[in-house]
């Protein structure tokens, strides 16, 4: 057993923590308030390999292993929650599907672009006003198999990067007798006439990353464009979740571990009854529980990692990973703003944005419900 | 072109240094960086590669410690590192350091061009770079802010020198030596598919044999200056006054009288 991380590993954590205090974390508050995407960041991603974590060199990505590619996602959200969840999202649900289940046409044409930052953003398009967790029976976009073309019509909703998206993975019903084979992943180019990205919607937190309504108005794409198998769309979007569990479990360590630093360094600095209150014991408990808490966080999101890196199984593992650190993150910054007292519910203070960040984290990528039921199927089979 | 750089590893600028009886300097376990000035000079020979094609060899004058910075500059984009080490190197000035990297510059075939960073943090000589273009007879160019022209085949070059006199143009014949300024550009981020190159890279040490050097001309015995106190600055005095008013007018209006008493503006 080996705990150490290698030492390419420890490399791309400084590097990516570098990346992340110069250009991430100094204008992550201006990315929230002015609910303005960080491009001038993520353009400079592409030659560092982050945006291609999961994409092989050969189609211009850095094609690190999972730990690698948790970690970077860590990173960024340490820095700018916004920017860690538009980058997550590209990578997992943006590239992922193309990566696993891509024609070999698919990933020559869209890839390289997508990897090297030379051109926009991947988004995946699932959920609709009509179908959240419940994706086998509620969708409802449907895609007609025309001629040699997909001709698709519907409505998504939450589709993280639509707007700042060359590409959208859609899944789509392609068989309206339903059953488990009736559902197909089918790439949108966003230039395609009869696509609409509705303006993004008005959120809690992680402003800077735009989430959108998207309708398919008579959309067209090659039949080529299809992601996968037909009728497997389904089971691919299943795999393709269940890294990007991980990935969203390692973006709440991120944000647990930048809002339980600034709750340290506040609590050195404030004094009451004459001494730092980091001295009290009342707010000591509260850091060592979140020093404890996030430490066994990062345990399992990087043994979900590890298992994927090689070739394991690791569905059960990625739904603990994602359960565990949504809801640690929840804590430690719920914890955060309690040191800060009064000023922590102030926006002056990175603590407040932080928490109103981490709160997606326990509903995007599979609720934390859902989460309990892939692990209570797991461990019950 | 055949370009090389020279870096040298230093202490984090965000180290705390500590100076310890006679004349010696610690820094504890700090992280050791590449002098943040060289970092100008690898992006700059990193850009000449990516235009006129050739390659970019990085050296360093150190311990195996030191292959952590040339294995980060091969990170950047360099293509080859070398590790200049001896323990005969050991306590050698910036005259001797001049002469050990003007040697194993020799050995690296036809060079056009030598880089390095104006000056490094820590002993912040800047005397190095100039020494070595003497030692090699080649003109240096110095606090570089721009290469406006280059000419690899025609062997020629046009600079802007950044001076505290204003900006200077400069042409020169190649090969030349430059230090580089913060104005010549943006230095890069390492790469993922870089740094998995730099992890695998064998980095060779050359010693001073394998430079031709001669040891007799090296060492603490051997350099021209000698440290013969070193003690840290006097802590600064002064006090500090927090002004209060009613406005964000009043407050200025205060402190505008304040340092007009002083005779500050």
């Amino acid at each position: 057993m080996d705990f150490q991380l290698t030492e390419e590993q420890q490399y791309f954590r400084r590097l990516v923590r570098d990346f992340a205090e110069a250009e991430l974390k100094p204008r992550a508050r201006h990315t929230d308030e002015a609910a303005e995407f960080n491009w001038l960041a993520v353009k400079k991603m592409g030659p560092i390999g982050l945006l291609g974590l999961n994409v092989p060199e050969d189609y211009g990505g850095a094609g690190v292993d999972a730990v690698s590619a948790a970690i970077a996602i860590e990173e960024i959200g340490r820095g700018c929650g916004s920017t860690g969840l538009a980058i997550a999202a590209h990578n997992g649900l943006g590239c992922g599907p193309i990566v696993l289940f891509g024609s070999e046409e698919l990933k020559q044409k869209f890839l390289p672009p997508l990897a090297t930052g030379s051109g926009k953003l991947g988004a995946l398009a699932l959920t609709e006003p009509g179908a959240g967790s419940d994706l086998a029976g509620g969708v409802q976009t449907f895609a007609q198999h025309e001629g040699d073309e997909w001709v698709i019509q519907g409505n998504k909703m939450w589709c993280t990067n639509a707007s700042s998206a060359d590409t959208i993975v859609t899944l789509c019903r392609t068989d309206r007798s339903g059953g488990s084979k009736a559902l197909s992943l089918i790439l949108v180019p966003t230039n395609t006439p009869g696509l609409i990205i509705a303006p993004a919607e008005k959120k809690m937190g992680l402003k800077g990353s735009p989430t959108h309504a998207v309708t398919y108005d008579n959309v067209r794409v090659p039949y080529e464009y299809l992601v996968g198998k037909e009728g497997y769309g389904l089971q691919h979007t299943l795999q393709v979740l269940d890294g990007g569990r991980i990935g969203i479990g390692a973006l709440s360590i991120g944000l647990a571990q930048a809002a339980y630093e600034e709750a340290i360094k506040y609590a050195k600095e404030r004094h009451t009854f004459g001494v730092p209150i980091a001295q009290h014991q009342a707010i000591q408990w509260m850091i060592a529980d979140a020093a404890t808490q996030i430490e066994a966080a990062r345990l399992l999101v990087y043994k979900a990692a590890w298992l994927k890196a090689n070739g394991k199984p690791f569905t059960k593992e990625a739904s603990m990973a994602k359960l565990f650190a949504t809801e640690v993150s929840e804590k430690v910054c719920f914890n955060a703003i309690q040191i800060h007292g009064g000023y922590g519910y102030s926006a002056e203070y990175p603590v407040e944005r932080i928490y109103r960040d981490q709160r997606l984290m326990t509903l995007g990528e599979g609720t934390s419900e859902i989460q309990r039921l892939v692990i209570a199927r797991n461990v019950l089979t | 072109m055949n370009i090389v750089v020279c870096i040298k590893q230093v202490p984090d600028s965000a180290a705390t240094l500590k100076v310890e009886e006679p004349s010696n300097v610690s820094w504890g376990d700090a992280l050791l960086i590449i002098n943040p000035w060289d970092e100008y000079a690898i992006e700059e020979a990193i850009r000449l590669k990516e235009k006129f094609g050739g390659k970019v060899t990085v050296l360093t004058v150190g311990t195996e410690q030191s292959k952590e910075a040339l294995k980060q500059a091969v990170a950047m984009g360099c293509d080859e590192a070398h590790l200049i080490s001896d323990p005969a190197f050991v306590g050698s000035d910036a005259l001797a350091m001049t002469y050990i990297l003007a040697q194993a510059i020799k050995q690296l075939g036809e060079v056009d061009l030598v880089a390095f960073g104006k000056q490094a943090i820590d002993s912040d000589t800047g005397l190095v770079p100039a020494g070595v273009a003497r030692r090699l007879g080649w003109p240096l160019l110095s606090y570089i802010a721009k290469i406006d022209e280059i000419d690899p085949a025609g062997k020629s070059l046009k600079v802007t020198r950044l001076l505290e006199q204003g900006r200077q143009s400069v042409s020169s014949k190649l090969p030349v030596v430059i230090t580089a300024v913060k104005e010549i550009n943006e230095p890069r981020y390492p790469s993922f598919m870089n740094i998995r190159k730099a992890g695998k890279l064998q980095i060779p040490v050359l010693d001073a044999a394998a430079i031709g050097a001669d040891v007799s001309k090296l060492g603490a015995t051997q350099a021209a200056t000698q440290w013969l106190k070193v003690f840290p600055p006097p802590a600064r005095t002064g006090t500090v006054e927090m002004i209060s008013g009613d406005s964000p007018q009043a407050i200025a209006v205060t402190l505008a009288d304040k340092l007009l008493a002083e005779k500050v503006i």
